[in-house]
């Protein structure tokens, strides 16, 4: 069974077949798009059991020519670097539609079918070892998005849709242009066309062309991070999406953008990249103390949580920047992280404003009396949050700024008051709404956590300890990409390294394809 | 056991996550069983693997215990892995026995408290925190154990949550060791670029290697030390401490008395090969070590929360143990450590008897006449006070006196050092003052409380007395266990002696045997006068005193009252700005951000335009563009 596809497309059939439910059977449709996208995570668990270890480039590829004429294939792929992001999109879709089960209430068809063409369409980003195809799903993830913040947001949700929607538009296309313009230096070096990823990774060009280039793809990824200054969609965006809309946007498509740096910039533009590493050091560490910042003087808990995600993505920029081993494995694995603390802190927020209506820190305090639980959950997300050892963020952020800190040390050690920035503001928002005494009447009523938000809350812990106490689990199988990703970029003779590894089907793959079957 | 040292913090571990998962249903009798045990199953097992270190070790080796690689990634990494040596078996005798009074103590302490369950639960989990900080055998891992206590600190000082400065406290205590931290974070970087290694063992041996900078030594140092100042309330990091207080008195004892806060001074101990390296980072602590047993031992004298003095007294005498493995006398630093653990623990939980019998009241103004009242409470209480106030042969006397003599005789800055011994024998010239101010106004005089807490006025039950008792008579003893050497064994020195390798080149501290005596009897004097003035003006008069130097120097008064208005410095000076900064930030930065945006936006109108289109808010119409728009792009491909 080729698993890769399997995962990808059952979403997507699930939301055809979804298509013919009746409007009004609102549990069945709930039911099945649950169970479709638990199916995904537990097949895409095979992918995590087939994946081997010690294997630098894709693994359990699929290749199928689809436009063969402009070299557009159907091909698809796994490496150490998109390994654990797929997971992440596969397990954090039956979170949301698990812990939102009581709270569509409009339009719970579309719902679904959104979330579950989204998943597909992250996952195909992940997957995808075809540029043009990479971009197509890249491109898809918008429009449910959209949807989603459209029609289930808030009161301006209008605008926030519209702004998420422009902003990562215009960067998303300079880079259409630049992977034809790369598309067409291929055909001109080689002779045959192709998009494969790794293909082009030897297309030489031009330096001052790779300068354009790093910089149109490097919008198109820094606006999705965000990185600062492209950030203020960000903030709009999650205070007007519906829970599960946060939780995915901040949870996975975030990193898309990370991915992107990691999976085309840096091994594309590896002499642009790293003349303006600086920049982009720079920038990330403004982003980590400004988000920080700016955090904790947000009145509104979901903004709080999403400003803390500027900071927390300035940290894998960082680290990907930095550019040595234990810094963009900590930056993969922060990815991660912040996937699985971040959406639990959403999630989170989601319950309370599910109950109350109000985000406001204001209208809080002192609800540790009123739901123990539930504090006891959040506060297990915070000290994640926080990276606090023996939870997954400290070991992320640890090797960010271990690795970063060799190759960038005063910046790194600026980076690292963001360590005590997130205690502040995360800290002050637990302080503000579980502690003190009870001011208003309408807190001492608040009905605890339910069964199905727990259940959704509990396989994130479950990971937060995994990563925090045993992170080799996941260090180990991205290690070679990794180490294969600075080979290429490092090297005089860059190009060849890659070129080994080249198109799926080209004869050194054979033992990997053999994996796959 | 030397093979299963991880068994040491899991067995309170278990306690934590039994009580944790359970207690909140199980009966107050299951609970105290389950935590009781968790911290005597350590303490019995931490004895059990020191007896057999002790067996198979003549010489000081480290032993080391790898359980698996936590994590390595290029040349990131370390393992969790314990280690035993004489130093952490000093730190795990103290840390497991007197948590385990602690424990015991509690049960009667907290017995009618609402958070029973949650509080031996944290309880636990503090012990296994507390437990990996010691026995961790790299920085890193030792880190993680020194996050974990300030978690616990964090939870415990806010264990009245609903109480608004409760939950401040905590919070501020969690932030200002985030600051140090920092530090520690730092100088683990600093330690990974330059040595290649944060395990204990390396980075010593390889500090000690030729072509490594005396400049990153003493980056290492400093950073390392900022940390400790963190966690060991140290200028300019000692501000959350008091605030500390918040938490329930024996949580005051355990954690910011006897066992977390001293972990600076075994940081500094435990890295004792870099700073013999770095007499430039060795004064830097010696000298904010007795900066701060001065200024804060001031601040205790004017204090009339009970739990305040005593909260002041705790980063003085952290000063003094600072003062210690400043001027290279790593062991007694460690010394005044163990005896300090003892006495404050026990004025601590003396403390804690004394407001339990007073029906919560801790202003000492509205004490007095204690004595004959809570006898055994009033007795041990008398016998720390004596030991912290250093009068021979109580335990405090012996190891304050060997940290000062040893400051007078330090090798590595020898002018500095006398100035240091000056202020420190002021400090104690303080101590002596502030503790026996407390004595008397507590315990003598005639009683200044309402009626009704006189009606109520009872010893505590046992399991808060026996507690007492054992610490009383380890106050009173458990100096010998560090006797000068004009007397004879200096047993702990020479226990912990393989811990301080000899350095090329670097002088090893030798106090003089006219020294010795010297300070002995200045020490002995000053602890005196600071009694017989404290007798004079607080035994029978009460509160007057206080009353009349608050006319005559009103200002002085009211300065050290509010502690020479630090905190409020603070605020201005650092939380104020920071504020006002991030609100300029996310108001005025983030706007014009967008307004760049908006108009760029507006020279691609036409494409908002365009979109305009979608804002139908029809579902199908969404869906349908939606698939258009796939199918169009895949054809326009084709």
């Amino acid at each position: 069974m080729p698993i890769l596809s399997t995962v990808l497309w059952l979403p997507i059939v699930a939301a055809l077949v979804l298509g013919f439910f009746p409007r009004q059977a609102a549990g069945a449709i709930k039911g099945f798009g649950f169970a479709a996208s638990l199916i995904t995570f537990l097949l895409s668990l095979g992918i995590v059991s087939g994946f081997k270890e010690g294997v630098a480039g894709y693994q359990l590829v699929e290749l199928a020519p689809w436009i063969p004429q402009w070299g557009i294939s159907y091909s698809l792929g796994v490496d150490g670097i998109s390994l654990w992001l797929v997971m992440l999109t596969t397990l954090l879709t039956p979170v949301v539609l698990l812990s939102s089960w009581n709270a569509i209430h409009k339009y719970p068809k579309e719902y679904v079918i959104s979330f579950l063409v989204m998943e597909a369409a992250m996952i195909g980003v992940f997957l995808a070892t075809d540029l043009v195809l990479f971009y197509i799903f890249f491109e898809l993830t918008l429009i449910p998005m959209y949807l989603v913040i459209g029609v289930w947001g808030g009161k301006n949700r209008i605008y926030a849709a519209i702004k998420f929607f422009i902003f990562t538009v215009t960067g998303s296309l300079l880079m259409l242009l630049g992977i034809i313009y790369i598309g067409f230096q291929y055909m001109h070096a080689t002779g045959r066309p192709s998009f494969a990823i790794a293909d082009l990774y030897g297309v030489g060009v031009t330096p001052y062309a790779q300068t354009l280039l790093f910089f149109a793809f490097s919008l198109a990824f820094a606006i999705k991070v965000p990185l600062f200054p492209l950030h203020t969609w960000l903030p709009d965006a999650h205070v007007e999406a519906p829970t599960g809309g946060s939780i995915i946007l901040a949870g996975v498509t975030l990193k898309m953008g990370t991915y992107g740096f990691l999976r085309l910039v840096l091994p594309y533009f590896p002499d642009a990249s790293i003349e303006y590493a600086p920049l982009f050091i720079a920038l990330s560490v403004i982003g980590i103390v400004y988000g920080a910042l700016v955090a904790w003087v947000q009145p509104d808990m979901k903004k709080l949580v999403a400003y803390s995600s500027v900071s927390h993505l300035g940290f894998c920029v960082l680290g990907i920047f930095a550019m040595n081993q234990a810094s963009i494995e900590g930056s993969i694995l922060q990815m991660v992280n912040h996937g699985l603390s971040t959406g639990a802190l959403f999630l989170l927020v989601g319950v309370l404003y599910e109950r109350r209506h109000t985000r406001m820190l204001a209208d809080y305090g002192g609800i540790a009396h009123t739901m123990p639980l539930y504090t006891t959950f959040f506060v297990i997300a915070m000290l994640s949050s926080v990276g606090l050892p023996g939870l997954n963020g400290f070991v992320g952020e640890f090797l960010i700024l271990s690795g970063s800190f060799q190759t960038a040390p005063i910046a790194t050690t600026i980076a690292s008051t963001g360590v005590i920035l997130a205690a502040i503001y995360l800290l002050w928002l637990v302080q503000r709404v579980f502690f003190g005494p009870i001011t208003l009447e309408e807190n001492r009523k608040i009905p605890e956590i339910a069964w199905n938000e727990v259940a959704a809350l509990v396989p994130l812990i479950i990971l937060m300890v995994w990563i925090g106490v045993h992170p080799n689990t996941f260090l180990r199988k991205m290690s070679p990409s990794v180490k294969q990703l600075l080979a290429v970029v490092k090297s005089e003779d860059r190009g060849k390294v890659m070129f080994a590894n080249a198109r799926p089907g080209a004869n050194s793959t054979h033992a990997e394809k053999g994996g796959a079957r | 056991m030397l093979n299963n040292l991880w068994l040491i913090p899991i067995a309170p571990f278990v306690g934590f996550l039994i009580n944790g998962f359970f207690g909140k249903r199980a009966g107050k009798t299951f609970v105290t069983a389950v935590a009781w045990l968790g911290s005597f199953a350590a303490a019995a097992l931490g004895t059990l693997a020191a007896f057999e270190y002790a067996g198979q070790y003549h010489h000081g080796e480290r032993h080391l215990n790898v359980i698996y690689n936590w994590f390595s990634s290029g040349n990131i990494g370390a393992d969790i892995a314990f280690q035993l040596d004489p130093l952490s078996i000093v730190m795990l005798m103290v840390v497991t026995w007197v948590g385990f009074l602690i424990h015991v103590y509690s049960a009667g302490y907290m017995a009618h408290e609402e958070g029973y369950w949650r509080y031996f639960a944290y309880l636990n989990l503090f012990l296994a925190a507390m437990l990996i900080l010691i026995l961790g055998s790299s920085y890193l891992f030792m880190f993680v154990g020194w996050e974990g206590v300030g978690l616990c600190s964090y939870l415990l000082i806010g264990f009245y949550y609903d109480r608004d400065f409760a939950a401040a406290a905590g919070k501020k205590a969690f932030i200002v060791n985030r600051i140090g931290d920092f530090g520690f974070l730092i100088a683990m970087f600093l330690m990974f670029a330059y040595l290649g290694s944060v395990d204990f063992a390396q980075v010593s041996q390889r500090a000690m290697g030729s072509g490594i900078d005396g400049g990153l030594i003493t980056a290492i140092c400093l950073f390392l030390f900022l940390g400790a100042a963190g966690k060991s309330a140290q200028i300019p990091l000692y501000v959350w401490l008091p605030d500390a207080m918040a938490g329930p008195t024996p949580v005051s004892a355990l954690i910011h008395a006897a066992t977390m806060v001293t972990a600076g001074v075994y940081m500094v101990a435990r890295t004792n090969v870099l700073y013999r390296l770095s007499p430039t980072a060795m004064a830097v602590v010696a000298t904010v070590g007795a900066l701060t047993a001065l200024f804060a031992a001031t601040i205790g004298v004017r204090q009339n929360d009970i739990k305040k003095v005593l909260a002041y007294s705790t980063v003085s005498q952290l000063g003094f143990m600072f003062i210690g493995v400043g001027v290279g006398a790593f062991s007694a630093g460690v010394f005044h450590l163990v005896t300090h653990a003892f006495f404050k623990a026990c004025l601590f939980l003396g403390a804690g008897s004394v407001i339990h019998a007073m029906s919560g009241e801790q202003d000492i103004r509205k004490m007095g006449g204690l004595w004959k009242k809570i006898p055994i409470t009033a007795w041990t209480f008398l016998i720390a006070t004596i030991a912290i106030a250093g009068f021979p042969p109580f335990a405090g006397f012996f190891s304050k006196d060997e940290i000062l003599a040893s400051a007078f005789s330090t090798p590595y800055f020898p002018g500095l050092g006398k100035l240091i011994y000056v202020l420190g024998t002021i400090a104690a010239l303080f101590t002596a003052f502030y503790m026996f101010r407390l004595f008397y106004l507590t315990f003598f005089g005639k009683f200044r409380g309402t009626h009704e807490q006189e009606h109520h006025l009872h010893e505590s039950p046992a399991t808060m007395t026996i507690p007492l008792i054992v610490l009383a008579a380890l106050s009173a003893i458990g100096g010998l266990i560090g006797i000068p050497h004009v007397f004879g064994h200096n047993w702990l020195a020479e226990w912990l002696h393989p811990i301080i390798p000899p350095l090329p080149g670097v002088h090893d501290l030798h106090i003089p045997a006219n020294v010795e005596w010297a300070v002995m009897i200045v020490s002995t004097l000053v602890a005196a006068i600071g009694l017989f003035a404290a007798m004079r003006l607080y035994r029978d008069r009460g509160v007057a005193a206080d009353e009349a130097f608050e006319r005559r120097s009103p200002g002085l008064a009211r300065t050290l009252e509010n502690k020479y208005y630090v905190d409020e410095i603070y605020g201005r000076t650092v939380v104020t700005p920071l504020e006002v900064g991030s609100r300029f930030l996310w108001k005025v930065v983030d706007s014009v951000i967008d307004g760049i945006a908006a108009m760029l936006g507006f020279f691609v109108r036409g494409f908002g335009d365009l979109l305009r289109f979608f804002q139908t808010g029809n579902v199908r119409n969404y869906a349908l563009m939606f698939f258009i728009g796939v199918v169009v792009f895949m054809w326009v491909l084709r």
